[in-house]
C-alpha cells in the first residue's frame, strides 16, 4: 500500500533522456509504488544506471520531464543511495563510516543508533572501530548496508548492490537488506535476474535501443523469496532468455 | 635496510681500494678514510655550517608545503581563479630555478632568505600539482554519495576531497624532502656567507677535496634523515595510503 510516510513517485520523460547527444533512455512514464521493492534489470549500458541517478537527483531532469513524488513534496533529502561499491571512507573507522551522512551534513552523530544499525547487519561492537582496510568485501557491504539505514530515507535507491561480493555473501546481503528495507519505497537496478526475482514487488526490463522498460511478471509470495523456489527458478531462466534478446 | 647500508659499504670500500691502487692524488680522490679524518678535524665548522643549510631546508619545507596545499586547494575550490592560477603555475616551473639564484641572492641577500626562497620554489610545485591532482580524482561514486547525504560544497572539499586527496599529497611531500637540499645549496653556491653549500666551494677554492667530501656526506645524511622522517611521519598520519616505496608489496 502507498502511503505518505513512504510514497511512490513518478518518472516521466516524454521525449527520453540523450547524454552527450546519444539517445539512452526512451519516452517512458515509469510509477513506482511506496513502499515496496522495484527492480529494473537490464544488460550493462541499457540506461539503468542513468534513470537511477535521475532519481538521485545526481542527472538533471529533461525538459520536458520531471521525477516526482506521490505527495507533492521533493525528493530530494528523502533519497538514500547504495552503489556498487561500497564506498567506504578510508580515513574513517567503520562507525564513522556508519555515521558519514551526519558528518558531512555538519549535524552531531547519533552513536547509539549508529551502533544498533551495526548489529542489525551483523556485525559485531568489536568492528566498530576497525577502518576499512581491515574488513572483507562482504563486511564492506554490511557496513554500506547499515550507512544506508542510518541515513533513515523513505526512498532508497541502489545500483548493483551486491554484485562485487562472491555469491554466498550476495544471497545472505539480499535476504538481509530486503528484511531491513521492508516497508520502505526501494528501487533496485541490477543486472540479476534471480536477485530481482528474490526481491522485487514488481519487475521491469530495461529493452530496446533507446530502452523502455517494459514490466514482467513476478513469482507470487513476499520477498524475500527462497532461491529454490521453482516457480521462481522458471522465471528465472524466461527473464535470462529475455535479456539475452534485449542485448541482441 | 641491512642490504641498502651493506651495498652502501662496499661502495666505499671500493672506494678505497681504487684510491690504494692507483695512488690518485687527495686534491683529487680523497680516500674515505681522509675524508673520515677531515670530518673529525673540522667536525665544529662542518656542524655550523650543517646547522645553517638545515634551517634553510626545513623552513624551504614547511613555506613551499604551505604554498603548495593553498595553491592547491584555490585551484580545486575557485574556478574562474584556475584559469588565471595554472598557465602562472606552469610558468613558475618553465624558469629554471636555478638561472634565478643569482637574482634572489641580489633581491635577499647573502644571508638564509635567499636560500630559503630557492628551496620554497622548488618545492612548492611538486607539492600543489601531486595535492591538486589527488583533489581532482576523488572517487566520482563517492561525491555522487556525498551529494545524496546532502552535503554541501565546502563539507564536500574538507570532509571528501581533501582526505580522499591526502595521500597524493603525500607523495608530493615526498618529493618536496628529497629536492628540498638541493634549492638550499645551489642557493649557497651562488653567493652565502655560510652553509654547507659555501663551505664546499671555499674548500674547493683551496684545494681542500677531502673537506668537500666530508661535507657532501654530511648533507647526504640530512637529506636521507630528511626523507626518512617525512615518509615515517606521512604513515603515521595517513595509515590508510599505499605503502611507501620502500615496503615491497607483492601482490599475487
Amino acid at each position: 500500500m502507498p502511503s505518505l510516510t513512504t510514497p511512490g513517485f513518478r518518472i516521466v520523460l516524454p521525449r527520453g533522456l540523450s547524454l552527450g547527444g546519444q539517445p539512452v533512455l526512451g519516452a517512458l512514464d515509469l510509477a513506482v509504488p511506496g513502499g515496496r521493492t522495484t527492480a529494473l534489470l537490464g544488460p550493462s549500458g541499457s540506461g539503468k544506471s542513468t534513470l537511477l541517478r535521475l532519481v538521485a537527483g545526481l542527472l538533471p531532469v529533461p525538459a520536458g520531464g520531471s521525477v516526482q513524488a506521490e505527495d507533492g513534496a521533493a525528493l530530494a533529502g528523502r533519497v538514500a543511495y547504495m552503489a556498487q561499491q561500497d564506498l567506504l571512507a578510508p580515513w574513517r573507522d567503520v562507525l564513522g563510516n556508519i555515521t558519514l551522512g551526519a558528518h558531512l551534513r555538519g549535524e552531531a552523530p547519533d552513536l547509539a543508533r549508529a551502533r544498533a544499525m551495526l548489529a542489525e547487519v551483523g556485525l559485531v561492537p568489536a568492528d566498530q572501530g576497525k577502518s576499512p582496510a581491515q574488513l572483507s568485501g562482504g563486511m564492506r557491504q554490511r557496513v554500506a548496508l547499515a550507512r544506508t539505514l542510518m541515513e533513515d530515507r523513505p526512498l532508497v535507491l541502489m545500483d548493483e548492490p551486491f554484485s562485487a561480493v562472491d555469491a554466498p555473501t550476495r544471497h545472505r546481503m539480499q535476504s538481509l537488506s530486503a528484511r531491513l528495507l521492508a516497508g520502505r519505497t526501494v528501487l533496485l537496478v541490477t543486472h540479476d535476474p534471480l536477485e530481482a526475482l528474490r526481491l522485487a514487488d514488481q519487475i521491469f526490463v530495461l529493452t530496446g535501443a533507446p530502452a523502455v522498460p517494459v514490466a514482467v511478471p513476478v513469482p507470487t509470495g513476499a520477498p524475500p523469496r527462497p532461491a529454490g523456489d521453482p516457480a521462481l527458478l522458471e522465471a528465472q531462466a524466461a527473464l535470462l532468455e529475455r535479456l539475452a534478446e534485449a542485448v541482441a | 635496510m641491512i642490504r641498502g647500508f651493506l651495498a652502501a659499504l662496499g661502495l666505499v670500500l671500493l672506494w678505497q681500494g681504487l684510491v690504494w691502487l692507483t695512488e690518485v692524488p687527495p686534491f683529487l680522490l680523497p680516500a674515505p678514510s681522509r675524508v673520515a679524518l677531515a670530518l673529525a678535524d673540522r667536525w665544529e665548522s662542518i656542524f655550523h655550517h650543517a646547522l645553517i643549510t638545515a634551517s634553510e631546508i626545513l623552513l624551504g619545507l614547511a613555506l613551499g608545503s604551505l604554498l603548495g596545499v593553498a595553491t592547491a586547494l584555490v585551484l580545486v575550490a575557485w574556478r574562474e581563479g584556475r584559469r588565471w592560477l595554472l598557465p602562472l603555475l606552469l610558468i613558475s616551473q618553465a624558469i629554471p630555478v636555478f638561472a634565478i639564484a643569482p637574482l634572489l641572492t641580489l633581491w635577499l641577500g647573502f644571508g638564509i632568505a635567499s636560500k630559503v626562497a630557492m628551496a620554497t620554489l622548488i618545492i612548492f610545485f611538486p607539492v600543489a600539482t601531486a595535492f591538486y591532482d589527488g583533489l581532482r580524482r576523488t572517487e566520482p561514486g563517492m561525491l555522487d554519495l556525498a551529494a545524496t547525504m546532502g552535503a554541501g560544497r565546502l563539507s564536500l572539499l574538507w570532509r571528501v576531497r581533501v582526505p580522499a586527496a591526502l595521500p597524493s599529497l603525500a607523495s608530493g611531500l615526498r618529493v618536496a624532502a628529497a629536492v628540498a637540499p638541493i634549492g638550499a645549496v645551489v642557493g649557497e653556491w651562488v653567493g652565502a656567507s655560510a652553509g654547507l653549500g659555501y663551505l664546499m666551494l671555499h674548500a674547493n677554492g683551496r684545494s681542500q677535496t677531502d673537506v668537500m667530501f666530508a661535507a657532501l656526506f654530511v648533507l647526504m645524511l640530512m637529506a636521507l634523515a630528511l626523507w626518512f622522517a617525512t615518509d615515517w611521519l606521512l604513515r603515521r598520519a595517513i595509515p590508510w595510503q599505499p605503502d611507501s616505496l620502500l615496503t615491497e608489496k607483492v601482490t599475487t
